[in-house]
């Protein structure tokens, strides 16, 4: 049975629906990912979820408890925001003790857990220190640890980690990742950034628009994704997608699966180059990207569309130079005129 | 070479501009000298032309003060509603300060001017209603009745201060402290009192020393029994004629008080009503 789940919930800013009818089932201990482009509504779900935001139509369920009515403080919940959020007048031990207090739980109790999370986020050197004697990290740590004392029933994440540089986020990335394994606590981890979303997941959402585009694990989502969205939001570079008349020879290949105004998606690793003359399709290249582990390559069309491909071996490719193309057709992915899966191949 | 280049030209434009700020602060605080002065003369000695600047000075005006009208009641009426309505608006203008600073609807913008053009009206334009209600409900020549007065009339001053001291405060803490089980008592108590406590004593300065040099109200609302400092000074223009010396006396008494009170909250004050100013 699901532990969180929403069941057509709907929010309105004054006229503007920004969440359209959500449904979604959370099971004990998942780690699910709310991802999507900025306006989304991800951050409104979450606070939805929350309860820092009224849901205007539909319910929520807790563990068998409706919470739909419920304000924040009663919900049991936890959240981690983007900004840290600590209360600036308290020093990191009474930070992440607040809501121990607040419940009035045995001092002895309330100093083991404050200890015991100190020592998980090696935070014990710092108890006594004031907020804004912390750098970034060690403040992200702080509010994560005011969380977890609290052993609530769900994690609630808020773009936790896109105030820190990236070397940090990565390390950061790691240790809630380490820490969800250790706490198997339910987690809903709101973010734009898809590494995240693909690395920490048990399960992404996908939202656009207020509705949810697809549900299903980071490699259902990157193998099989439900729409062109879905197809280009996930991956890095993204999914090439091209009208299907603009690549007359791959349509062809294709067969008759393809619909009318149709179009190809190719990840960059199912389109390999050729040496001039061979392969399906020709171009010239107009770009390579040499990161070490892999080579991008972008290769301008005839018909002006520009593919994107990815070699795992170094490139001896010059700007301007001729290309064949050639697709992994077992791995292309087919859509119609309206963004929709098509058929699967292969 | 060198050397010559480092003796400063003698600095004309400091001097000037020194001179120009004694010259206007002498002028500013002037009529509190003269008044100060005054106070230590005797009657005689105060009416004086040209002015006596040197003169043995002399406490009897003091004692007279208090002799013919007790001064210590009215400073302790001026005490009680000073303090009586800053309390009081306090309590009013910082749920007010909350909701409009962290639940923002399109109105609020709307609410907080309409708020600061009451103050736009003269005073004078309500005394005949507000005077009738003070009579209607027994509360004309009562501490309450300008406790009452004193806080509405500061009110509209206290909200909009609060309001830009705690739109600082960032939404997302006062949140957190929602998730972590604070209730709306506990989220006051335990985030926004310490984080706004700053703003809060500001306000409740300057409104402790409008309430203090309050005169309008109390003059025509108050008589013998809950009259203030500002009424005491009134009564000595009137009937017997003008007696210098003790008006100056009463004053003197009546303003030093808020003056050392001012003098050390001063730069809370202006903190105050600067904050949020320059961001």
């Amino acid at each position: 049975m699901a532990f969180l789940e929403l069941k057509g919930v709907e929010k309105y800013f004054g006229p503007v629906q920004a969440i359209k009818g959500i449904n979604l089932a959370i099971n004990p201990g998942e780690f699910i990912v709310f991802v999507g482009p900025s306006g989304c509504g991800k951050s409104t779900l979450l606070r939805l979820i929350a309860g820092l935001e009224n849901i205007d139509v539909g319910s929520l369920v807790l563990d068998g408890r409706d919470i739909t009515q419920l304000p924040s403080s009663k919900r049991d919940l936890a959240m981690v925001f983007q900004s840290y959020a600590l209360y600036p007048h308290m020093t990191v031990a009474q930070n992440m003790s607040f809501a121990l207090r607040l419940a009035k739980e045995d001092p002895a109790v309330i100093a083991q857990k404050v200890k015991r999370a100190a020592d998980i986020l090696n935070l014990t050197a710092y108890l006594e220190r004031l907020p804004k004697a912390l750098s970034g990290g060690q403040r992200q740590r702080v509010a994560i640890g005011r969380a977890i004392v609290r052993s609530p029933k769900v994690f609630l994440f808020d773009e936790p980690l896109s105030n820190l540089d990236a070397a940090l986020r990565g390390q950061t990335r790691v240790e809630i990742a380490k820490l969800h394994r250790d706490l198997g606590a339910t987690t809903i981890y709101v973010t734009h950034d898809q590494v995240e979303a693909m690395t920490l997941a048990d399960r992404v959402v996908v939202l656009r628009d207020g509705r949810i585009e697809q549900v299903g694990t980071p490699l259902e989502l990157y193998d099989k994704p439900a729409n062109q969205f879905v197809a280009q939001f996930i991956g890095t570079p993204q999914m090439n997608v091209l009208p299907a008349d603009a690549v007359p020879p791959w349509r062809t290949e294709l067969g008759a699966a393809l619909p009318a105004g149709g179009f190809i998606g190719l990840r960059p690793e199912y389109i390999s180059l050729q040496p001039a003359g061979q392969g399906a399709v020709q171009g010239r290249v107009e770009l390579v990207e040499a990161l070490g582990a892999e080579t991008l390559v972008y290769v301008n069309l005839p018909g002006g569309a520009q593919v994107v491909t990815r070699q795992n071996e170094r490139s001896t490719l010059h700007v301007g130079d001729t290309v064949g193309l050639a697709m992994d057709a077992a791995n292309a992915h087919l859509f119609d005129a309206q963004g929709r899966v098509a058929a699967a191949v292969g | 070479m060198a050397a010559t280049r480092n003796v400063q030209p003698f600095n004309w434009l400091l001097l000037l501009r020194s001179v120009a700020a004694w010259g206007v602060t002498l002028l500013l605080i002037f009529p509190i000298l003269f008044l100060a002065a005054t106070a230590f003369k005797t009657e005689l000695q105060a009416i004086e032309v040209p002015t006596l600047w040197f003169f043995t000075p002399t406490l009897d005006n003091f004692h007279e003060v208090q002799e013919r009208s007790d001064y210590l009641l009215y400073a302790k009426n001026s005490l009680i509603t000073s303090v009586g309505s800053t309390l009081l608006g306090l309590a009013i203008a910082a749920p007010a300060a909350y909701s409009m600073a962290f639940f923002r609807t399109r109105r609020t913008r709307d609410i907080l001017m309409w708020m600061l053009s009451t103050k736009m009206m003269p005073a004078v334009g309500a005394l005949v209603p507000i005077y009738v209600l003070a009579q209607k409900t027994a509360l004309l020549d009562t501490v309450w009745g300008l406790i009452i007065v004193f806080t509405l009339s500061n009110l509209p001053i206290m909200v909009w201060m609060l309001y830009s001291h705690f739109k600082d405060i960032p939404a997302e803490i006062l949140e957190a402290s929602r998730m972590d089980g604070a209730g709306l008592w506990g989220e006051f108590r335990h985030v926004l009192l310490p984080l706004g406590m700053g703003g809060m004593a500001s306000t409740g300065l300057l409104c402790l020393v409008l309430s203090w040099n309050e005169a309008f109200w109390s003059l025509n609302l108050s008589a013998a029994n809950a009259g203030t400092l500002a009424a005491l000074i009134a009564s000595y223009s009137s009937p017997e004629g003008l007696f210098w010396a003790k008006l100056s006396a009463a004053s003197f008494l009546a303003i030093a008080p808020i003056v050392v009170f001012g003098w050390f909250s001063q730069k809370q004050l202006v903190q105050g009503l600067t904050f949020g100013a320059v961001k």
